[in-house]
C-alpha cells in the first residue's frame, strides 16, 4: 500500500509540477517584450514568516509623497490605512489635513473644499487622466496602488525600473520626453528618473541613496498592493499546521481501518 | 452507517417515507459495494466533488460584495481584498480553487485514460463527465472577466470574437453574448448572472454523474469487472476515510498556494484595471486553456481553429467508440501504455506553446502537437486495440490482489 501511495504522490506531483513548471515558463515569455533581466532581491516580506519593516515602509511613504505623488496617485489606499505601517492616530490627521479633498453639496447645493480627514483616500494628484497626460506629454503615469501584482516580477520590477536609468547606448534614439532604462519593456520610458541622491532627508538618519529610497518606496508600494499580507502569512502557517496533523490522523485512522484488508 | 442509523426511530421513521437516508446508505454508505484495490487515483473524483462545493460557498460570498458594472467591478473586488472582512481570503480560495478544479479534474480525466475507465458499460458515465468539463470551462471563462481587469476584458474579446467565425450565424451569436456591440457593461451583466447559474448545473450534472456510476460502480486499477464479494469492500469505512485523508492532502496544497502564493497561477495584467483603448501586449487565457488555446491557433484558418478545439473536447466524448481494445487497464497493455504517456506529454507541450505568442518555433511546435493529438485519438487508438497482444488478466480482483486461491483476509462485501 506504502508503495502505491508514493507512486500515486509522485505522479500526482509530476503532474502538477510538470503544469506548474510549464505555468512558469509562460509568465517569463511574457515578461520578455525587449527588457534587461530581472535581478532577484531578498525582500524581509518574501517567505512564510515574511512582514513589512516598518521602518522602510514609513521611510518609503515619505519617498512617495515628497516625490512620486507630484505625478502618481494611490487611489485604493486611504490616510487610516497608514495606521498598518505603525503611524499613530494623530499623525495620520496630520498627514491627511495637509490635504485638501472637495466636498458636497452642502446644504445650499455648492461644493466645497475642506481638510482631507483619515477617512478619505489618499489624494490624487491630477483629477483624470486627461489631465495627468497633459501634464507629463502625453503619458500617464499609472496608479500605484496595485503596481507591484501589477507586473511580472512584483517588486523586483519596482526596485529595478527606479535603479535601472543609464546614459542610452549610442545606438538608442530617444524622442523628447523619453528616457532609457533597460529594465522598462522596450527600453523607452516617459518617466524621467524620479530619485536623484539626498532627494529626500529621513528623520532617522537614512542616507538618502537612490538605492535606499528605491528599496523603501517598493516596500511601501508592496504593502500598498498586499495590505493584508501579513495577516495571511500568520493564518497560513496555523492553518496549514493544523491540516498537517489533522491530516496525519486521517491517515492513521486510515491504516486502522484497511488494516484487516491487507 | 446504515444499520446503526436506521436503528434509530426518527429515522427509521422519515426513511420509510423519504428514502433520504437508504439513498445516502447506497451512495457513500456501507451499503455501495466498491472494488477492494482502488488506488489513490480513485481519490479525485472525491476531490472534485469538494472543490465543487467550496468554490459554490466561496462564490457566494464574494457575489455579496461584488458589483457587476464596468466602471464598479474592478474597485468592488479591490474592496472585497481590502475592506471586506476577510475578504482576502475568500477571493483567494476562490480564484485558486478554479486552478486546482481544473489540476484535479485533469488527474481525474487522465485517471479514466489509464485505466480504460470511459470503456463499456461506463461510456454514458464518461460523456457525462466530458459535458462537465465543458461547464467548467464556460464557468471559469465566464469568472475571469467579472474582476473586469486587462486579461478580463481582452481574453473576453478575443474568446467571444471567435464565434463569429461560424458561417451566418456567427455574427448573431457574437452580438448575443455581448449584448450589444463590443464587450461591455451587458456583456458583464449577462457573464454574472451565467457564471452564478452554471455552478448549480455542474451538481445537477455531477448527481447524473454519480448515479451512472452507481450503475455498474467504480471500474478498478486491473480494469476487470469485480464479481464476487470477495472483490469487494463496502464504501463506508474503507473509501470515506481513504478520501477524508486525500481531502486532507488537497487542502494543504490548496492552502499553501492561498496563503503563500496567491497570484502563482495568476495573470499580472489582470491586477490593471480594463481599458478597451490599450491592447496588452500578450493576450493569454488561464493557464488551464492553454492547450486548447494552442490547437485554436494551431490551424491557419479561423473557422478551423474554432472548430478543432472543440473537436478536441468533442474526440474525448466520442472515445469509448475510437478505442477498439477491449482490455481497460492499461497495465495489460504494454503498448498503449507509451502511448498514453506520449499523450499526457503532448498536452504538455500544448499548453506550452499555448502560453508563447503565435509566431516562430511556438507555431511549428504547437502544430505538431495538435497534430499528433488527434492522430493519437483518431488513429492510433482504433489501431491499437486490434494490433496489440495484451498481458493475460488475472482471473478476479480477489485473486490477484490475495494471490491467486489465498483465503480472503479479512472484510468483505456483505449483503446490508
Ligand atoms: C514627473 C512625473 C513622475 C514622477 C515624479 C514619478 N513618475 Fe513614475 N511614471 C511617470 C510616467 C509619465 C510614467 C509612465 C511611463 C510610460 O508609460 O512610459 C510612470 C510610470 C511609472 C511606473 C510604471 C512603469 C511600467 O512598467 O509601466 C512605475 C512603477 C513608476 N512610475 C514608479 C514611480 C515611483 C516609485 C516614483 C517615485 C519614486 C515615480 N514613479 C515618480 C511619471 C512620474
Ligand atoms: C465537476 C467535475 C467532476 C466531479 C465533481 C466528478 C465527480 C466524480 C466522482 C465523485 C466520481 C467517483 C470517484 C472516482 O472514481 O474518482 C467520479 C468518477 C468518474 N468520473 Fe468524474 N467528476 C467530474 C468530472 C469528470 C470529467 C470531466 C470526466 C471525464 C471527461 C469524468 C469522468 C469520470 C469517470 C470515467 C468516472 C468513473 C471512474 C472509475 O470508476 O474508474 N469526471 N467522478
Amino acid at each position: 500500500m506504502l508503495k502505491k501511495l508514493v507512486l500515486a504522490a509522485g505522479l500526482t506531483l509530476g503532474l502538477v509540477s510538470g503544469g506548474l513548471i510549464s505555468g512558469g515558463l509562460v509568465s517569463s515569455a511574457r515578461a520578455a517584450g525587449d527588457a534587461a533581466p530581472l535581478p532577484n532581491q531578498t525582500w524581509g516580506f518574501h517567505g512564510v514568516f515574511g512582514t513589512y519593516d516598518r521602518a522602510a515602509a514609513q521611510r518609503g511613504f515619505q519617498v512617495y509623497k515628497e516625490v512620486c505623488a507630484a505625478c502618481h496617485s494611490l487611489s485604493l489606499v486611504s490616510y487610516r490605512n497608514l495606521r498598518d505601517l505603525g503611524f499613530s492616530e494623530e499623525e495620520v490627521k496630520a498627514i491627511a489635513a495637509a490635504y485638501k479633498v472637495t466636498d458636497g453639496p452642502n446644504d445650499v447645493g455648492e461644493m466645497f473644499e475642506r481638510p482631507a480627514r483619515p477617512s478619505d483616500r489618499i489624494v490624487k494628484p491630477y483629477p483624470n487622466e486627461k489631465a495627468s497626460r497633459a501634464a507629463n506629454n502625453g503619458a500617464y503615469p499609472p496608479d500605484l496602488s496595485l503596481m507591484n501584482k501589477a507586473r511580472v516580477g512584483g517588486p523586483d520590477y519596482t526596485y529595478a525600473l527606479l535603479v535601472g536609468y543609464e546614459k542610452p547606448p549610442a545606438d538608442v534614439q530617444l524622442l523628447d520626453g523619453q528616457y532609457y532604462n533597460k529594465y522598462f519593456p522596450g527600453m523607452k520610458i516617459a518617466m524621467p528618473q524620479p530619485l536623484n541622491e539626498g532627494q529626500v532627508t529621513f528623520a532617522d538618519g537614512t542616507p538618502a541613496t537612490i538605492a535606499n529610497m528605491s528599496r523603501d518606496v517598493t516596500v511601501f508600494m508592496n504593502w500598498a498592493a498586499e495590505p493584508e499580507l501579513e495577516k495571511r502569512h500568520r493564518l497560513g502557517v496555523q492553518v496549514i499546521l493544523f491540516l498537517i496533523v489533522a491530516t496525519g490522523f486521517f491517515y492513521a485512522a486510515k491504516r486502522r481501518v484497511w488494516a484487516d484488508i491487507h | 452507517m446504515s444499520t446503526t442509523a436506521k436503528q434509530n426511530g426518527l429515522v427509521k421513521w422519515i426513511d420509510s417515507r423519504l428514502p433520504i437516508f437508504t439513498l445516502l446508505d447506497h451512495s457513500v454508505g456501507s451499503g455501495y459495494p466498491t472494488p477492494r484495490n482502488l488506488n489513490y487515483f480513485w481519490n479525485f473524483g472525491s476531490l472534485a466533488g469538494v472543490t465543487l462545493i467550496v468554490m459554490i460557498l466561496s462564490g457566494i460570498f464574494l457575489a455579496m460584495n461584488y458589483t457587476a458594472h464596468v466602471d464598479h467591478a474592478f474597485n468592488s473586488v479591490e474592496r472585497i481584498m481590502r475592506d471586506v472582512n476577510g475578504g482576502w481570503l475568500i477571493r483567494y480560495i476562490h480564484v485558486n480553487g478554479a486552478s486546482m478544479f481544473f489540476i484535479v479534474v485533469y488527474i481525474h480525466i487522465f485517471r479514466g485514460l489509464y485505466y480504460g475507465s470511459y470503456k463499456a458499460p461506463r461510456e454514458l458515465l464518461w460523456i457525462l463527465g466530458v459535458v462537465l468539463l465543458l461547464l467548467m470551462m464556460a464557468t471559469a471563462f465566464m469568472g475571469y472577466v467579472l474582476p473586469w481587469g486587462q486579461m478580463s476584458f481582452w481574453g473576453a474579446t478575443v474568446i467571444t470574437n471567435l464565434f463569429s467565425a461560424f458561417p451566418i450565424v456567427g455574427e448573431a451569436i457574437v452580438t448575443l453574448l455581448w449584448g450589444g456591440f463590443s464587450v461591455d457593461n451587458p456583456t458583464l451583466n449577462r457573464f454574472f448572472a451565467l457564471h452564478y447559474l452554471m455552478p448549480f448545473v455542474i451538481v445537477g450534472v455531477v448527481i447524473l454523474h454519480i448515479a451512472a456510476l452507481h450503475q455498474f460502480g467504480s471500474n478498478n486499477p486491473l480494469g476487470i469487472d469485480a464479481k464476487s464479494d470477495k472483490d469487494k469492500i463496502p464504501f463506508h469505512p474503507y473509501y470515506t476515510v481513504k478520501d477524508l485523508f486525500g481531502i486532507g492532502v488537497f487542502a494543504i496544497i490548496f492552502a499553501f498556494f492561498v496563503f503563500f502564493a496567491p497570484n502563482f497561477f495568476g495573470e499580472p495584467d489582470n491586477y490593471i484595471p480594463a481599458n478597451p483603448m490599450q491592447t496588452p501586449p500578450h493576450i493569454v487565457p488561464e493557464w488551464y486553456f492553454l492547450p486548447f488555446y494552442a490547437i485554436l491557433r494551431s490551424i491557419p484558418d479561423k473557422l478551423g481553429g474554432v472548430l478543432a478545439m472543440f473537436a478536441a473536447i468533442g474526440v474525448l466524448a466520442v472515445l469509448p467508440w475510437l478505442d477498439t481494445s477491449k482490455i481497460r487497464s492499461t497495465k495489460f497493455r504494454p503498448v498503449y501504455f507509451w502511448f498514453f504517456w506520449l499523450l499526457v506529454l503532448d498536452c504538455f507541450v500544448l499548453g506550452w506553446a499555448g502560453g508563447k505568442p503565435a509566431e516562430g518555433i511556438y507555431v511549428i511546435v504547437g502544430r505538431i502537437a495538435t497534430a499528433y493529438y488527434f492522430l493519437h485519438f483518431l488513429v492510433v487508438l482504433p489501431l491499437l486495440g486490434k494490433l496489440e497482444t495484451p498481458k493475460p488478466l488475472p482471473s478476479s480482483i480477489a485473486a490477484a490482489v490475495l494471490g491467486s486461491g489465498a483465503a480472503p483476509a479479512g472484510a468483505r462485501m456483505e449483503k446490508p
